[in-house]
């Protein structure tokens, strides 16, 4: 069981006998009015969208769901292929499913793959991964007061914001669940 | 390197956000009032229904620093401010923080209506002073701060953007949400707005019109969606007083919320304290406006997650 407070985004709970994870959440309060959990649910097997307002009092179910450790082996016309590591079983998800983690994809990468029913639904990575900067332009030195950022690609192909003594070749740290640099990795 | 990294990213809203301080300090002085500073760690604060205190020891931080303000008034100063930290158990979100930073202030011999015209000089000196001029752009949009401001009664929006009225709401029980999903959303989006008389049960230390018994003298002022500045008449019936924050200490035992003792000092010198009117407005959040920010986790240094 969950409480309302309990609500953040990626929780997944079952309402109706369907599994909905939050999409996004938002915790909102009226001027001196109670407080209100706004969120997006996204239905897990069928991908429909809503919108819903819970308060505090409100109580959810656990969707019980089932995580395999499976890893990552290759993509074939727009479909990726998972294998379970002991059983040697594979899973095809739909580029769809995979969703922004495919920007996250590293060759041979081990990943959480959520299955309802014998069915697989999605794809969860681990919430850090190192990744090899592959294209950054050099840093300006004397730059660094500044607070600015630069862009630069990395080894899956992904983009993002790094701070400007980022460079090319060197290994950083992304937080998979917001997409945003968060460190240096050194060696 | 990397945290400096982010800290020195705020240098120039952090700048801006102490520049606004400076000038608001500017806007009380030149006008006598008082700044003052009362204690943090209250033994007895405010029952409300919907906010939580966090314990210090004994006691508790405060939630507001209207109870000692409220006294001062009591014993005769006429017009104080007052800029400190409050704190709220379990409010975070994108403009929430447990601990944040509010400008209150109080005048007496007046009511609510002074202090729309208070934030309407106020918020215009501040925008001028930081070289904004009659306006702030924020998300694209222009929002003109120049007088007069929009002033629509709770009434009044409910039907315009709810197509439902508040008594309605009240008793299907979606008050709170309509306001959060249908009406603040459109509040303030080309110059801010002055939302007025709220229903009487939803005004815990505020006075009831003299004319309508049905609504208090209440206002919230919001900026581009934002709710920036909480108002009221001031209640002065002490007894009136005491059977809210009783009815509202009954609430909070239903919802298993921890007691507070009555304040009842501040109830004693509540007999004695003249007309007044008071307001409290939330730093962070004119922040946020006056710097185009969305989060107010980047209107200040540090949060609690970053600790």
């Amino acid at each position: 069981m969950y409480t309302a407070s309990d609500l953040r985004k990626g929780l997944r709970i079952k309402i109706e006998n369907d599994p909905y994870i939050v999409t996004e959440f938002n915790f909102v309060k009226p001027g001196k009015g109670q407080a209100l959990y706004r969120c997006k649910l996204k239905n897990m097997v069928n991908g429909n969208q809503f919108e819903r307002t819970f308060r505090s009092v409100d109580i959810f179910e656990t969707a019980d769901l089932q995580e395999k450790k499976m890893q990552y082996l290759y993509r074939e016309e727009g479909k990726y292929c998972f294998m379970d590591n002991q059983s040697y079983e594979q899973v095809f998800l739909s580029a769809d499913q995979v969703g922004e983690a495919k920007y996250f994809l590293l060759d041979n990468i081990e990943v959480e793959i959520l299955f309802f029913e014998d069915r697989p639904l999605g794809i969860s990575l681990p919430n850090f991964i190192d990744v090899v900067v592959t294209k950054a332009d050099p840093w300006a030195k004397g730059d660094s007061v500044s607070g600015n950022t630069k862009p630069v690609t990395v080894q899956t192909g992904y983009q993002l914001q790094v701070p400007p003594f980022i460079e090319e070749g060197e290994k950083i740290r992304i937080d998979t669940r917001s997409g945003e640099y968060l460190t240096r990795v050194k060696g | 390197m990397d945290e400096d990294w982010r800290l020195t990213g705020k240098s120039e809203v952090l700048r801006i956000r102490a520049a606004m301080t400076r000038s608001i300090r500017r806007f009380f002085q030149d006008q006598d009032f008082l700044e003052c500073e009362t204690p943090l760690r209250i033994p007895a604060p405010a029952p409300e229904s919907n906010i939580d205190t966090v314990a210090s020891g004994e006691w508790f931080l405060q939630t507001s620093p209207e109870l000692c303000m409220k006294r001062l008034l009591a014993a005769g100063y006429p017009k104080i401010f007052q800029i400190c930290k409050c704190f709220r158990a379990g409010e975070r979100g994108a403009l929430h923080l447990p601990e944040f930073t509010m400008l209150e202030w109080y005048r007496t011999g007046t009511d609510y209506r002074t202090l729309m015209d208070d934030c309407e000089g106020l918020i215009a000196r501040v925008a001028g002073e930081l070289g904004l001029g009659g306006a702030v752009s924020w998300q694209g949009r222009r929002i003109a701060l120049l007088p007069p401001w929009e002033r629509i009664t709770v009434r009044e929006a409910f039907a315009r953007y709810a197509g439902l009225s508040v008594e309605e709401a009240l008793r299907r029980d979606c008050f709170d949400e309509t306001m959060v999903c249908a009406i603040e959303p459109r509040l303030g989006m080309e110059r801010p707005v002055f939302l007025y008389e709220y229903p009487a049960e939803l005004a815990a230390l505020a006075r009831v019109n003299a004319e309508n018994a049905e609504v208090a003298e209440r206002f919230e002022l919001y900026i581009a969606g934002l709710e920036l500045a909480n108002a009221f008449s001031e209640l002065t019936d002490a007894a009136e007083q005491r059977r809210r924050f009783e009815e509202a200490s009954r609430d909070r035992r239903l919802k298993n919320c921890p007691a507070h003792p009555l304040p009842e000092r501040f109830l004693q010198a509540l007999s004695r304290m003249p007309p007044s009117a008071g307001i409290a407005l939330g730093m962070d959040r004119l922040a946020m406006i006056l710097t185009d920010q969305v989060k107010i986790d980047d209107v200040v240094a540090f949060t609690p997650e970053s600790l």
